[in-house]
């Protein structure tokens, strides 16, 4: 294969990945607009939703930080349910890690990028093509996007909501446990997955008159997980 | 306290972060450790999302969120774009919050 074949292949590989790391992301970060709204329902001044947008970077740590808070838990338990979701992205960082190939001050910003959807993009690409170009393009072009737009969209969403008044009179209390099910939904098809989610749904509500808020949700969280693990081998 | 409970969130989430692209992969790539980070988001988001829509302060009641998570299962199951998801909910527990 000549030189030229080679760049002509790179080429259009590159605009393919582009074209979808821009779609995807400008979806995805489109939702920064529900959690810009739902945070400052939830209590959080404009700044601190902004904040989490930026300074967190993920949608799932972040709607469980403020759904607990909104919900009169302590922030020690919203701290402790956002970090227990945000774990998976410990084993993205695990997966993605030898495709990147970065190091030093790369490998700080790099790792800020690390979600679920610059993962699914990165893994998406053939790792072995073009040396890698095609993967390392997907991450790094999938989490500026988003980074950039969900920070955006964050902050309309916060500025909107403040400025409608009662945010219960627009039903966005109802809002939160719709984008926790939203996000839960594509990964119920797991083995166990729905059985994990009945057992954690039944002790969050039976613990929730007798635990301070928070509380039933950290305890639903390991109870789950153990039904799960009883239920079958740990090989998928 | 919401200010020390962002910024905490964000430090552990980096480290998090930060931590996957440093260990060394076969330390954390053990099936019981993948099999509990697949299950985790879940049991803790559907915990999440129970408490959200039932739980009133310390008590479990029944009202108008019912109805926009309803709606959020039939938008779920019909395919529908998360932002409809979210909004179609909250619509429709406002409605039925002004009708009763």
């Amino acid at each position: 294969m000549s030189a030229e074949s080679v760049s002509a292949d790179w080429l259009a590989a590159r605009r393919e990945v582009a074209r979808d790391a821009l779609s995807l992301g400008l979806a995805v970060g489109t939702y920064g607009i529900s959690f810009g709204a739902l945070a400052t329902t939830a209590g959080l001044s404009v700044l601190q939703a902004c904040a989490l947008s930026v300074l967190t970077f993920t949608g799932g740590s972040q709607f469980a930080l403020v759904g607990v808070l909104g919900a009169g838990g302590s922030g020690v338990s919203g701290t402790l349910t956002a970090l227990l979701l945000g774990t998976r992205n410990t084993l993205y960082g695990l997966r993605i890690a030898p495709v990147l190939q970065v190091r030093g001050l790369r490998k700080a910003v790099a790792a800020h990028l690390v979600i679920d959807e610059s993962t699914a993009m990165t893994i998406a690409q053939d790792s072995t093509a073009h040396d890698g170009r095609a993967a390392r393009l997907a991450f790094w072009l999938t989490g500026v996007t988003i980074f950039v737009w969900w920070n955006t969209m964050t902050l309309v969403g916060a500025v909107g909501a403040a400025a409608l008044g009662n945010p219960e009179d627009f039903g966005l209390d109802a809002a939160v446990g719709a984008a926790f099910l939203a996000l839960v939904w594509p990964q119920l098809r797991v083995r166990g997955g729905w059985l994990v989610a009945a057992v954690a749904a039944a002790v969050a509500l039976l613990l929730t008159p007798w635990l301070t808020p928070g509380l039933p949700v950290l305890v639903a969280g390991v109870v789950g997980v153990a039904a799960g693990l009883a239920v079958g081998p740990t090989e998928d | 306290m919401i200010w020390a409970a962002v910024l905490a969130t964000s430090v552990g989430s980096y480290l998090l972060k930060l931590g996957g692209l440093s260990v060394p992969g076969h330390v954390l790539e053990r099936p019981l450790v993948r099999r509990i980070a697949i299950l985790m988001p879940i049991a803790l988001l559907v915990a999440l999302a129970a408490v959200q829509t039932f739980a009133s302060g310390m008590s479990v009641v029944l009202d108008a969120r019912a109805a926009g998570l309803a709606f959020a299962v039939v938008a779920l199951m019909l395919r529908a774009n998360f932002l409809i998801v979210i909004f179609g909910a909250a619509a429709l527990a406002a409605g039925v919050r002004a009708l009763s």
